[in-house]
């Protein structure tokens, strides 16, 4: 379909100025139609003439495409012969001359060229269809990150070139609307995959009007078809509509989302082939131009999808993932729980005291279920990351935890668990993040007003350690030497925890109590001592807003996440990042670590989930089906299942291994801010704005949901509308929005929030 | 142009503009003149600007969890797009934006600040509260439902409008002046069967009396209230026994702002208090585990605490009494060697300016008496009770026990709130804790007993006994009272005096005025029976005190309430003790009208406010 004519020199010229784009595109010959990988293709260098020229060869290959598109291919060679236009000029010229101003790597120079060239064509419109296409593809959407961090002003000037490319302004209606009214024509089963054209192409399409200074042409198609987009691009629409000039393009974050990358869309191959030939049929090439730019049609064999299925996964910022981007294998099992016995046993030998006995009983029992449990299957190995070693106290959390793990409620839909609200009052400053610690004996606060504030939910009140001065005295080989080297002195029920400079978005314990993570506005990272209650480390990197952070359930490393659109993966003892997982198109606004401690996900306002792989900082799965941002997210205890809130006020349920959607919780009014399952995975409590906490039934919602090859292979879903059903309890509170949810380890369901008296 | 102003107004519906208009105005207001089409272009891309920055800082504020969005917000997106940021509106208020009707023009309203009023002003603001967390637990049982009410009163609940009302009137009447209402309302409180949802409410208002140590009368009433609830049969107190019981100790022990002016009679309020005390602890002293302990040791604490005001004192001591005898026999008899030295200190001292102290002596005095007197005389009966029914256990008690029970739910207050099963005081004793002073306690012989307390009460606690010779008492023994012959068929003891020469309880009033030589006898005494009155004044003077003859000032109190000073012919002190009926089952009137009540000779004494003394609250 996409023949492409590759200008040699032209993609050496390119492949100096930006190898790393090019060396990821792929060139794709004509007639590949049934990949929507179409094709990469260089920008053309500019023209060899210099500007007096120009307008004579715009003539020209105006008169040659002329001839072109009357198939009068003899008098395009003659012609072709007699001006001395290569090929490859005539199709640089019918795309764009933009990149002329790559070539020369000038910003500014970049630009004039850009205006001179859009103005040359807007007054030479091409309105006739041009056979040798060439596809511009600068951008893989695997790469974006680096052009939304650079700011440099040629390559926001190359992503906005791409538009120059277009056909009779006013004309852009007819097209419109000849699409349209193909669309509704053609039968039900193919129509709804077929609307998906719609919002993307009339995106597209209003900013390469907005772009070529068509302002009135731009507001009248506007206003014309806006009202045909689904309700779910509202907000999109919002911020198109207050773009009318080309300058606002430049720099505006939404459009080079969009820009960036290819906008996903998953059609069967009967709807595509019905496509294809209505658009070769009325030579519609504005429409199928920028359907090969800026389009990725993924299509698969089989039923063309119903509406409810194409509106449950559609909604992102760029589309539907691509199937193969899910096909990754993903080790979502749990690693095997370290082998304490043998340590433990020495313990009880050493302590042999009145706690010794119950310890022991504990330990077989473990044991013994260790071994009868094989490897999960599902599981990565062991040291796929490598863990930090086990410590004495982790030892003896774990043993803790198994104590407090026999003592835990069983949930269900007939006995739901009590639910203990911390209130902050007098939370004037603004309450902006809460964790507990994991078996909840201490809970932090992140604050507007740049404080982190720690409080002890116990009455064992917090204390320092210390002085350097005053620990010298103390006798080390004391027993009680870890009681002697705490500061009576200091003990409270609070302690506040100065630093940041700028509103701590997130906060995160650690798992073994002696670490605070907090990120704020001022775009770090800060790692606060539990122990002297004071700051150890800045991580710098984001230079961004950081809106999460989180501590992997292993400790030592932790994730964040910021208005730099990346996630990075820390240790705690590097100052800088280990990995960076880079493809989100706009913030990301929530970071959770996976139980086993491989994988990473991330939600972001581009309103979709994404899976990273810890090892290889790939990302191994693209969640959309959200349509508002995301605020929060949950890992089953199991591993494999994943919740995702976001501010449309739906939870959606995915499972991790299949990539797939498998459930929709519908209630929340507000956004959702937290989300936790049970400590059994029962039950997944979800607190929101709207000053509720809900439980839901997961065990049914998983169960319900049959994953069979089909699905699996298509990954089309059918969801039930079961919310309702699902939904067993909903608890008001008295008009504190829910900022944080935890399970005791016992099963009590923890929430935290401020008491707003507005 | 016209298809701008077009676009305008089609915009107009969609985001808020900012005219060309405007523009220019601004621009003139810095000395830029502006053509119109510059002030077109510019309005448009100021309102997209606009646009965009609150777009952006609505980011903000969704990640400070927020709904609105504020100025701080705004200026954030600023700062993160390289804009100045706008200074100057951080307020937390809203402002008044206001119209000008004449220019059309709208405007913030910004009033100048005063700042020397500001500095100089009295009501400094208080800084914030501390921020802090509280914590709120919603019970749910196995379906989701919230526990039902009154179980867990902290859980979220809210009142029903009616009682909510309930509560406001029944509190309005209590505390009010109107006492027909105040019956009422105490009446209804105590029978009403709906209010278990209210009651950590009026336990709270209880819980108030610190605040209103000033006044007696409110005091009261708050008592009054305790018992309402206490009796009401349909309200499980549950832990709140606790709270209740600590707001009765503060009325018993705690030196009240009201005993500061001695025209006070706060007394009463003691006495009524520590009567309630025995009437919580025995209907619902079992609610709380080790209740009986705690109070114990609160007023042994008290009473073994030298700097505490004497009315303190008087407080433990009739706390004690409450309690019952044993309690008098393991805190404060082994503890009063100790205190006496202290009380006669007081006691002698004649000074002009220990008057109100002397006289707060004597009131600890006679309560001292009154508790020792009914020690010996119960310790007396349970030996001989003992030493007849082997089997038979205490019969006083159970039944004492089980009339009080049958009484307790019905309006009228528990005839005999004192009754006290000895057996049930010990068993206490036995569940206590560990380390308690009384733990090893070993008893005292009757007979040993007596000899120390004659050491210090001399005659007047003789009068009281009709004591067997081998106490060698200087008392012959009296004739039997017509109580004491009640006594022993309720305690089916018919051979009592056979078997036992031990001291018995009389009230001989014929022996009083025999031991009362003393030249001043009361307005009363001669009226009346009136012996405790007489004994109590005249044991001092003779057995340990002189009292002096004329002193200047001169008060008489006399416990029953009125506080009277009449005839300045010297200091005069006046107990009125009746003798304690020496069993439990019989319905206080059966003697209350036989017996004389010194100080209140007009009115007829309330039946459920008798008790073993007439220390009674007037009402």
């Amino acid at each position: 379909m996409a023949a492409v004519q590759d200008g040699p020199m032209e993609l050496d010229a390119e492949k100096e100025a930006k190898p790393e784009i090019l060396s990821d595109g792929t060139s794709n010959l004509s007639g590949n139609t049934a990949s929507g990988t179409l094709s990469s293709s260089p920008l053309t260098a500019a023209p060899a003439g210099g500007a007096p020229k120009m307008e004579d060869q715009q003539t020209l290959i105006a008169v040659l495409q002329f001839l072109k598109r009357n198939k009068l291919s003899e008098s395009v060679e003659i012609l072709r012969r007699e001006a001395g236009l290569g090929e490859h000029q005539e199709g640089s010229q019918a795309t764009d001359g933009s990149g002329g101003g790559k070539g020369d790597g000038d910003g500014g120079d970049a630009n004039s060229l850009l205006s001179r060239v859009s103005i040359t064509s807007a007054a030479a419109p091409q309105s006739m269809p041009v056979k040798s296409d060439c596809i511009i593809n600068i951008f893989r959407c695997d790469l974006p990150f680096m052009f939304m961090l650079s700011e440099d002003q040629p390559d926001v000037s190359v992503v906005l070139s791409a538009y120059s490319q277009q056909g009779d302004p006013p004309l852009y209606q007819v097209y419109y609307s000849g699409l349209k009214n193909f669309i509704e024509s053609v039968l039900d089963c193919h129509r709804a995959e077929l609307s998906q054209l719609f919002y993307p192409l009339f995106v597209h399409m209003y900013l390469e009007l907005v772009y070529n200074n068509h302002e009135t042409e731009a507001k009248a198609f506007f206003d014309k078809f806006s009202g045909d987009q689904e309700c779910y691009y509202q907000d999109d629409l919002h911020i198109l509509c207050g773009l009318t000039k080309k300058e606002h393009l430049k720099g505006n974050e939404v459009l080079l989302d969009f820009r960036t990358s290819r906008f996903v869309l998953h059609i069967s191959r009967d709807s595509y082939q019905l496509l294809k030939r209505h658009l070769q049929e009325r030579h519609n090439n504005q429409i199928w131009n920028i359907i090969q730019e800026h389009l990725y049609i993924d299509i698969f064999d089989g039923m063309p999808r119903s509406k409810s299925q194409i509106d449950s996964m559609s909604g992102s910022l760029a589309g539907e993932a691509k199937r193969e981007v899910n096909k990754a294998k993903v080790f979502y099992g749990l690693l095997k729980e370290p082998e304490i016995e043998v340590p433990l046993d020495d313990e009880d030998d050493e302590a042999e005291n009145e706690e010794g006995k119950p310890k022991k009983k504990k330990t077989k029992k473990d044991s013994l279920g260790s071994k009868s449990k094989k490897q999960d299957p599902n599981a990565p190995q062991q040291n796929r990351i490598p863990l930090p070693e086990l410590k004495d106290s982790d030892k003896l959390d774990k043993i803790m935890y198994m104590k407090e793990s026999t003592k835990r409620i069983r949930l269900g839909p007939e006995n739901l668990p009590s639910i203990c609200f911390y209130t902050f009052l007098n939370a004037f400053q603004g309450l902006t993040a809460v964790d507990f610690t994991d078996d909840s004996s201490l809970l932090a606060g992140g604050f507007a007003d740049s404080t982190v504030r720690v409080w002890s939910v116990t009455p064992k009140k917090l204390r320092k350690v210390k002085s350097a001065g005053e620990l010298n005295v103390i006798e080390k080989e004391s027993d009680d030497v870890l009681e002697r080297i705490m500061d009576e002195k200091t003990a409270s029920e609070s302690k506040i925890l100065h630093g940041h400079s700028g509103p701590v978005y997130g906060v995160s314990f650690s798992p073994d109590r002696n670490y605070l993570l907090s990120s704020s506005e001022d775009g770090t990272v800060r790692l606060w001592s539990l122990q002297t209650f004071t700051c150890l480390v800045g991580y710098k990197g984001h230079n961004y807003p950081v809106w999460d952070t989180h501590f992997s359930p292993f400790g030592y490393y932790f994730v964040s996440g910021g208005h730099d659109r990346v996630a990075r993966l820390w240790a705690t003892d590097h100052y800088q990042p280990l990995r960076i997982f880079a493809g989100h198109l706009a913030d990301v606004t929530c970071t959770r670590f996976h139980p086993n401690s491989n994988y990473v996900a991330t939600g972001s306002t581009d309103r979709t989930v994404r899976l990273w792989d810890v090892l290889n900082a790939n990302c191994v799965r693209i969640l959309t089906g959200h349509k508002g941002p995301i605020h929060s997210l949950a890992f089953s205890p199991n591993g494999k299942f994943l919740a995702s809130g976001s501010t449309d006020g739906r939870v959606l349920l995915w499972d991790i291994g299949h990539g797939l959607m498998i459930g929709e919780l519908k209630g929340h009014t507000d956004t959702i801010y937290a989300l936790k399952f049970s400590r059994d995975g029962e039950i997944l409590a979800s607190g929101s704005m709207d000053n509720t906490v809900r439980l839901w039934d997961s065990m049914k919602a998983f169960d319900e949901v049959e994953t069979d090859d089909f699905t699996a292979t298509t990954g089309h879903i059918h969801l039930p509308d079961n919310s309702q059903e699902l939904l067993l309890g909903m608890y008001h509170s008295k008009s504190t929005p829910v900022t944080h949810l935890h399970f005791t380890r016992r099963n009590l369901l923890l929430a935290a929030g401020a008491y707003n008296s507005q | 142009s016209s298809s701008q102003s077009g676009m305008t107004e089609r915009e107009e519906r969609r985001f808020a503009e900012v005219p060309r208009e405007s523009i220019k105005l601004m621009a003139e207001s810095s000395g830029v003149e502006l053509s119109e089409e510059v002030a077109a272009l510019l309005a448009e891309d100021v309102c997209y600007r606009l646009r965009e920055a609150t777009q952006n800082s609505s980011q903000f504020m969704r990640h400070a969890k927020r709904r609105k969005l504020s100025v701080e917000d705004l200026n954030r997106a600023l700062r993160w797009s390289n804009t100045e940021t706008i200074c100057g509106y951080g307020a937390q208020d809203a402002l008044p934006f206001r119209p000008l009707k004449e220019g059309e023009l709208f405007f913030v309203e910004d009033r100048e600040i005063n700042l020397v009023e500001l500095a100089l002003a009295t009501n400094i603001p208080k800084g914030c509260a501390e921020t802090m967390v509280r914590v709120h637990v919603s019970y749910l049982d196995g379906k989701g439902n919230l526990e039902p009410q009154g179980t867990v009163p902290t859980a979220v609940q809210s009142l029903s409008e009616d009682l909510l009302k309930y509560y406001q009137q029944i509190t309005r009447a209590i505390l009010g002046e109107d006492p027909h209402l105040m019956k009422v309302a105490l009446l209804d409180l105590q029978s009403n069967s709906k209010i278990a949802a209210l009651l950590p409410y009026f336990v709270y208002v209880i819980s108030g009396v610190k605040s209103v140590s000033h006044d007696l009368d409110q005091l009261n009433r708050l008592l009054h209230m305790v018992k309402s609830l206490v009796q009401n049969p349909y309200l499980y107190l549950g832990s709140y026994v606790r709270s209740l019981v600590s707001s009765v100790m503060y009325c018993i022990l705690e030196p009240l702002a009201a005993s500061i002016n001695p025209l006070n009679d706060h007394w009463t309020l003691r006495d009524y208090a520590a009567l309630l005390l025995s009437h919580i602890f025995w209907t619902h002293g079992d609610l709380v585990s080790g209740l009986y302990h705690q109070i114990l040791l609160s007023l042994q604490k008290v009473l073994s605490d030298p700097v505490r005001p004497l009315c303190s004192h008087y407080g433990a001591v009739v706390g004690l009494h409450a309690l019952g005898w044993k309690a008098v026999e393991r805190v404060l008899y082994p503890h009063l060697p100790a205190y006496w030295a202290n009380l006669q200190a007081v006691l002698d001292d004649y000074s002009v300016s220990n008057a109100q102290v002397k006289a707060d002596g004597h009131k600890v005095y006679g309560a001292i008496l009154v508790a020792v007197e009914r020690l010996l005389k119960m310790k007396a009966l349970s030996l001989t009770l003992a030493a007849e029914g082997s089997g038979a256990g205490l019969p006083g008690t159970t039944t004492g026990a089980v009339g009080f029970r049958e009484n307790s739910p019905g309006l009228s207050p528990p005839p005999e709130p004192l009754s006290e099963p000895p057996l049930g005081i010990a068993s206490h004793l036995q569940a206590g804790g560990a380390g308690c002073p009384w733990e090893e306690w070993t008893p005292v012989s009757l007979p040993a007993m007596y000899c120390e307390l004659y050491s210090f009460f001399g005659d007047s606690l003789a009068v009281r006994f009709s004591t067997g010779p081998p106490l060698g008492g200087a008392t012959p023994p009296g004739p039997c009272q017509p109580l004491e012959g009640r006594k022993e068929p309720a305690s089916s003891a018919p051979n009592l005096e056979n078997t036992r020469k031990m001291p018995q309880l009389t009230a001989s009033m014929n022996i009083s005025p025999r031991r009362d030589g003393s030249p001043r006898s009361p307005l009363s005494s001669s009226s009346r029976p009136g012996r405790s009155t007489s004994q109590s004044r005249d044991i001092f003077p003779k057995a340990r005190f002189p009292l002096p003859q004329a002193g200047p000032p001169a008060f008489s109190f006399i416990i029953g309430g009125r506080q009277m000073g009449r005839r300045c012919q010297g200091r005069r002190f006046q107990t009125s003790f009746t003798p304690t009926p020496p069993l439990t089952t019989h319905p206080p009137r059966a003697y209350a009208h036989k017996l004389p009540v010194i100080g209140r000779v007009s009115k007829p004494v309330r039946r459920w406010t008798c008790s073993h003394y007439s220390l009674h609250l007037p009402l």
